[in-house]
């Protein structure tokens, strides 16, 4: 196989993620909707509550929807993310997943591409998201919807391979509610997405400590100082790092002689 | 010259932990044979069909495909197949069109020779005017056609179909019968049916029975029936498989 082919090879699973996506109405109602119900309701009713004071990348006092604004971006990128998990599942029962695993092209490959196609798709909904936020008034700078792309594609990666990696270990569709509770709750809720850390810091140092560890944190970060030009160097460093080790170990338990997979035929 | 098997096993064993689900399996399908892997559910023809297309870890014994062995050249030996499973496969929300282009995009073909080919293929099993449908609109019968199109897209030697026509009426069986035969006769592809139906087994096909993961007879139709003194396949098949039961 030549460089093109897999190229091609890539196109059409993310032109079936793509279509997929738009297949599924209400999957692509609920991941705009979701962010915005949080803007529009949480951040409104907590505008008074939650004091924001001037912390890095912000130059100035600003109101808590738009502190939470990265937060809610990086929310689509795990939702996406854990329903692209979802669908390799739902392949898996439904037996799609099978013409996937045996096209002609290595096996760590056709997981980073399914892993890049849902990427593609989580990207266009942040955006998405981003332009329907103006009406909140969260207008970072013009170039920050630039320099955010590279830190949207970062957390995604990281995001879904964390989904990845979760597929690969779930047995049944069922199973994916313990997933929300386990998985996206803690992380969405342990970190700085809703309230900036020196706040939890003061509140519990163990609690402070599980969102610095929390890579969902550093997707947040990197998303927020993006959006103002700036790189947040820590962060990237921890998702980089987060991403290689999430996608090597769903590489593995994807891999029929080794994995969870092997495991599974053998029950 | 000796051709090699389009498709050849040797020595193939595989467990499921402590169980044994295969056992010293050896047979061989030659170019343009149209091969009948016989046995009752559980006798191990999908764990053999998911051995040769590396869904499970192949650890005992060897497989070969146009002489290439799996383990050594897996890849090349997947684009050389085209594949039907036994559990459908199609993606309901896609049209058979959309299905048919993620096939050809898996495979690496472009866009053009992706459209040539769907058309042709999609022509040849009857269901042109259902190309834009969503595969969920589809019969059950349709969605085997679409199945076995889109097995044929990246231009394969060799056919694997796992129990292809289980829920068909008989029509549509007799279809997938039919036109998998053609194939071998016409074009030289080789082709290994899993089946548990006897009536699946035509004249002058090649048969492998297999039983509780091992081997108990293989060759022509006709050859079996005489060296079983049996008057029919199904009586041949029930001796076979009740013989070794009984010692």
């Amino acid at each position: 196989m030549k460089p093109i082919h897999y190229f091609r090879c890539l196109a059409g699973i993310s032109i079936r993620e793509w279509l997929r996506f738009l297949n599924q109405r209400g999957r692509l109602f609920s991941a705009l909707v979701r962010p915005l119900v949080w803007l529009a309701i949480f951040a409104t009713g907590f505008h008074f509550v939650l004091g924001v004071s001037i912390i890095p990348p912000y130059e100035t006092y600003i109101p808590y929807s738009t502190y939470i604004a990265p937060g809610l971006i990086a929310m689509i990128l795990m939702f996406n993310g854990m329903l692209s998990s979802l669908s390799m599942v739902y392949d898996r029962e439904m037996g799609s997943m099978r013409i996937l695993m045996v096209s002609p092209l290595p096996r760590w490959f056709l997981l980073i591409a399914k892993l890049l196609a849902g990427v593609i798709v989580s990207i266009l909904q942040a955006y998405a998201f981003l332009l329907i936020a103006l009406i909140w008034e969260i207008e970072p700078p013009w170039y920050g919807y630039i320099a955010v792309l590279p830190a949207l594609i970062l957390s995604g990666l990281m995001l879904g391979a964390l989904g990845l990696l979760l597929s690969s270990a779930i047995r049944q569709l069922e199973n994916f509610a313990s997933v929300m509770n386990f998985v996206i709750f803690p992380m969405f809720f342990a970190s700085s997405a809703l309230y900036p850390l020196w706040h939890i810091k003061e509140a519990s140092l163990v609690l402070y400590d599980i969102c610095e560890i929390n890579p969902f944190t550093h997707a947040v970060e990197l998303i927020r100082f993006a959006l103002y030009g700036q790189i947040e160097p820590t962060s990237a460093v921890v998702l980089v790092a987060a991403t290689a080790i999430f996608l090597t170990l769903a590489v593995y338990g994807y891999d029929p002689a080794k994995g969870l997979m092997a495991r599974r035929a053998a029950e | 010259m000796s051709i090699e098997p389009a498709f050849s096993v040797e020595s193939l064993g595989h467990r499921f932990g402590q169980r044994r689900v295969l056992k010293d399996v050896s047979f061989a399908v030659a170019p343009g044979d149209f091969t009948v892997l016989l046995g009752l559910n559980g006798a191990g023809k999908t764990t053999l069909f998911s051995l040769a297309t590396r869904l499970y870890a192949q650890a005992e014994g060897t497989i070969r495909i146009f002489g290439m062995d799996i383990r050594e050249r897996m890849l090349e030996c997947l684009r050389q197949m085209g594949i039907v499973f036994q559990q459908p496969t199609l993606d309901l929300d896609l049209t058979v069109e959309q299905n048919l282009y993620y096939h050809c995009a898996l495979h690496g073909l472009s866009h053009r020779e992706a459209a040539h080919r769907i058309a042709a293929e999609i022509d040849r099993v009857g269901l042109a005017d259902q190309r834009g449908d969503k595969a969920r609109r589809l019969s059950g019968g349709q969605r085997r056609r679409v199945e076995i199109a889109r097995a044929l897209l990246h231009g394969p030697r060799l056919l694997l179909l796992d129990e292809p026509t289980v829920g068909l009426d008989i029509a549509s069986r007799q279809f997938m019968l039919d036109h998998v035969r053609r194939l071998c006769r016409e074009e030289g592809l080789a082709a290994l049916w899993a089946t548990h139906l006897i009536d699946e087994v035509g004249e002058g096909a090649r048969v492998v029975v297999l039983h509780r993961g091992e081997v108990r007879a293989v060759g022509e139709a006709a050859q079996l029936l005489g060296q079983m003194r049996a008057t029919s396949m199904r009586a041949a098949f029930e001796t076979l498989v009740q013989e070794r039961e009984a010692a």
